[in-house]
């Protein structure tokens, strides 16, 4: 990233040089928005909301994980709103299945996703078809499945009382558990990138697969389990979902699959791979959670939320996400 | 080799696609309750005319080794604008035709300018500008509604001499009028060498930006066109998410059914086209079999999962383990 920003990098001031001038951006736009907010309404800045919006932020930050490890591969999975969907209807599906049903019902439905993720995987890694085209297809087939699974309705199972409480709980006092959640995850994924010898496969395999494979590295499967991952966490997101909303609906991923992609790259994650920090991914996603939240208390209708989101994402990275010239 | 042989080469894949709808069609019309008739066709014709502009609205991005996500977005777009200013006087109409595309050719160019001169990635940049397209057209019909100049759109979705679908004859003329003279221009010619390889075309001293930026543009205005009749179909403005969605994700199916290269620098716009009537055709097959209409969305995933996958029968003539990256 440095290299490619020399200009924004010597506007900023010095001790700030030493990190990623994108996650320094995004923060800054944090604190810009929550300033405008604060001179609209006073309440932007008390505990209660900014709680508030890490709850709301902690499902999108779950997704936006396992986007972020397909992003660092230099691939994308677009299949994230039916595996979320998937991933909360099946576990709501599992849920009417009796006392046995419902203690299987979180994994029952990470697993789901995990499958659709292992198809993805498999057909990005071992058939090398593009991974853009791929997880479309098996997006389609994961709405088709759910529209016959449904019956094109949405379904009638509710949340099992261990789902609503892993997203709206508490188990320290004022901390909502989805909080915790995600700080788990992200632990985990900080961990995952950092210290293992996979997650630095990972970003090799970003920047050259060629080169990682020549190093050794087993390219394939490493592909493969990332986006059995990503699809697992998007399921599990999904899960959390439907546990706050106490059930499953019809295209309730549909809101999720531009927010985690933006996320993940105006934190300052290269979309071709290779390069980018969770700290990025996590001043992304709450970035875009306040900015949404922002807009719909600004009372400013849905028309003009796509508009400014749309627009505010192209502004962003045309500010630090451009590719070198040819 | 002859020349023919030459030919025969460089469009294998599209006459594998025109061959593969004429196959379904046959199955189609022939299980067709109703039969080979004028209406049967017309009806098919005037429902796979909408992916038809759409498809070859793509297939021109992804000849550049782009992708257009936005697409779907467009055709909404033109869509809720053409509910609005499609109606009137001969004129007016003209005028709000004009507008129409104009705009829609416009989006494109904004794709275009951001992907070429913003030197983002075609992917990311397209979900965002098609999240900007549809607000538009939310902020243009928040309700479904409106209406269209009815003279014209029943003209265009009748049935030309009697028997010919009006919708097909529009679609060869966009062909004859945008596709042809396209693809034998230096930029149409530059456009597939971009495709191939953008570095080797660059070096080659090709008009690579000027290629890319029409490429957009033509999507962009094709998706249009797909918008507007959308309208003639059925008079009134929606902006609707999913249907947008929809149309992005069946004019990838249709572009690859078509034998257009996902990698760039293959396939052609009319192999796009046969795609997408196929697609539409393998949609309908389920309903003359009288199958629950439910399992429609599953089927046509299946199709488009198939589809994507032949693409990988080219691994097994991989030799050398390092072509596989």
């Amino acid at each position: 990233m440095t290299s490619d920003t020399p200009v924004l990098e010597r506007m900023m001031p010095r001790p700030l040089r030493r990190f990623d001038p994108a996650v320094v951006i995004a923060f800054c736009c944090i604190i810009l928005l929550l300033l405008v907010g604060a001179l609209y309404s006073s309440s932007f800045l008390s505990p209660t909301y900014l709680l508030q919006q890490l709850k709301v932020a902690s499902f999108l930050g779950v997704i936006a994980t396992g986007m972020m490890l397909v992003i660092l591969l230099g691939q994308i999975d677009l299949s994230v709103p039916w595996v979320v969907t998937t991933g909360a209807m099946m576990a709501c599906a599992a849920a009417s299945f009796g006392p046995m049903g419902s203690a299987l019902a979180i994994p029952f439905g990470i697993l789901c996703g995990a499958l659709i993720g292992l198809a993805n995987g498999f057909a990005t890694a071992y058939l090398r078809i593009p991974s853009m085209i791929i997880t479309l297809a098996t997006n389609a087939v994961a709405q088709g499945l759910m529209v016959v699974y449904t019956g094109g309705f949405s379904p009638q199972d509710s949340a099992t009382p261990a789902m609503r409480w892993l997203a709206t709980g508490e188990l320290i006092p004022a901390v909502p558990n989805g909080v915790l959640v995600w700080i788990v995850v992200g632990t985990g994924a900080v961990f995952l990138f950092n210290r293992t010898t996979f997650g630095r496969s990972v970003y090799g395999i970003g920047n050259r697969e060629r080169a990682a494979f020549l190093s050794g590295i087993n390219t394939r499967r490493i592909v493969m389990l990332s986006f059995v991952i990503s699809g697992a966490l998007s399921a599990f997101g999904g899960v959390l979902l439907a546990g706050y909303a106490s059930k499953a609906a019809q295209s309730m991923g549909d809101a999720y699959l531009l927010p985690a992609i933006a996320a993940v790259v105006l934190g300052g994650t290269h979309v071709l791979g290779g390069r980018g920090s969770y700290g990025g991914t996590v001043a992304g996603v709450i970035l875009i959670t306040l900015l949404q939240s922002i807009l719909s208390v600004m009372q400013i209708e849905e028309a003009g939320r796509q508009l400014i989101f749309g627009a505010v994402i192209i502004i962003m990275l045309l500010m630090y996400g451009r590719q070198k010239a040819a | 080799m002859n020349e023919w042989r030459y030919w025969l080469a460089e469009n294998k894949n599209t006459l594998i696609a025109v061959a593969l709808f004429v196959f379904m069609f046959a199955i189609y019309a022939s299980n067709h309750p109703a039969g080979f008739t004028p209406n049967v066709v017309q009806t098919a014709a005037n429902k796979a005319t909408l992916l038809a502009f759409v498809a070859m609205a793509q297939s021109l991005v992804i000849i550049t080794a782009g992708i257009d996500l936005s697409v779907g977005m467009i055709l909404v777009l033109a869509n809720c604008l053409a509910s609005w200013i499609v109606v009137g006087t001969a004129i007016e109409t003209t005028f709000g035709i004009i507008a129409v595309l104009a705009s829609g050719a416009f989006c494109g160019a904004v794709n275009g300018l951001i992907v070429i001169f913003g030197r983002l990635q075609p992917i990311v940049t397209t979900i965002a500008t098609g999240a900007m397209f549809y607000g538009l057209a939310l902020f243009l019909r928040p309700f479904p509604g409106g209406s269209v100049n009815e003279t014209v759109a029943d003209f265009m979705t009748s049935k030309a001499l009697g028997f010919f679908p009006m919708s097909f004859v529009a679609l060869a003329a966009v062909v004859l009028m945008v596709w042809v003279p396209y693809s034998r221009s230096v930029i149409g010619r530059a456009a597939y060498a971009a495709g191939s390889s953008e570095h080797a075309a660059y070096m080659s001293g090709m008009p690579v930006k000027m290629a890319k930026f029409t490429a957009y543009v033509l999507s962009g205005l094709l998706s249009a066109i797909g918008g507007l009749y959308l309208t003639f179909f059925s008079y009134t403005g929606e902006a609707a998410y999913a249907s947008g969605n929809t149309y992005t994700l069946f004019s990838i199916a249709a572009v690859v059914l078509g034998g257009v290269s996902l990698m760039g620098g293959r396939g052609s716009a009319v192999g796009a086209i046969f795609g997408a009537l196929a697609f539409r055709t393998i949609g309908d097959l389920l309903f003359v079999f009288d199958f629950d209409p439910l399992w429609q969305p599953l089927f046509q995933g299946v199709v488009l999962l198939l589809a994507v996958s032949i693409s990988a029968f080219g691994l097994f003539r991989v030799r050398n383990k390092l072509e596989w990256f």
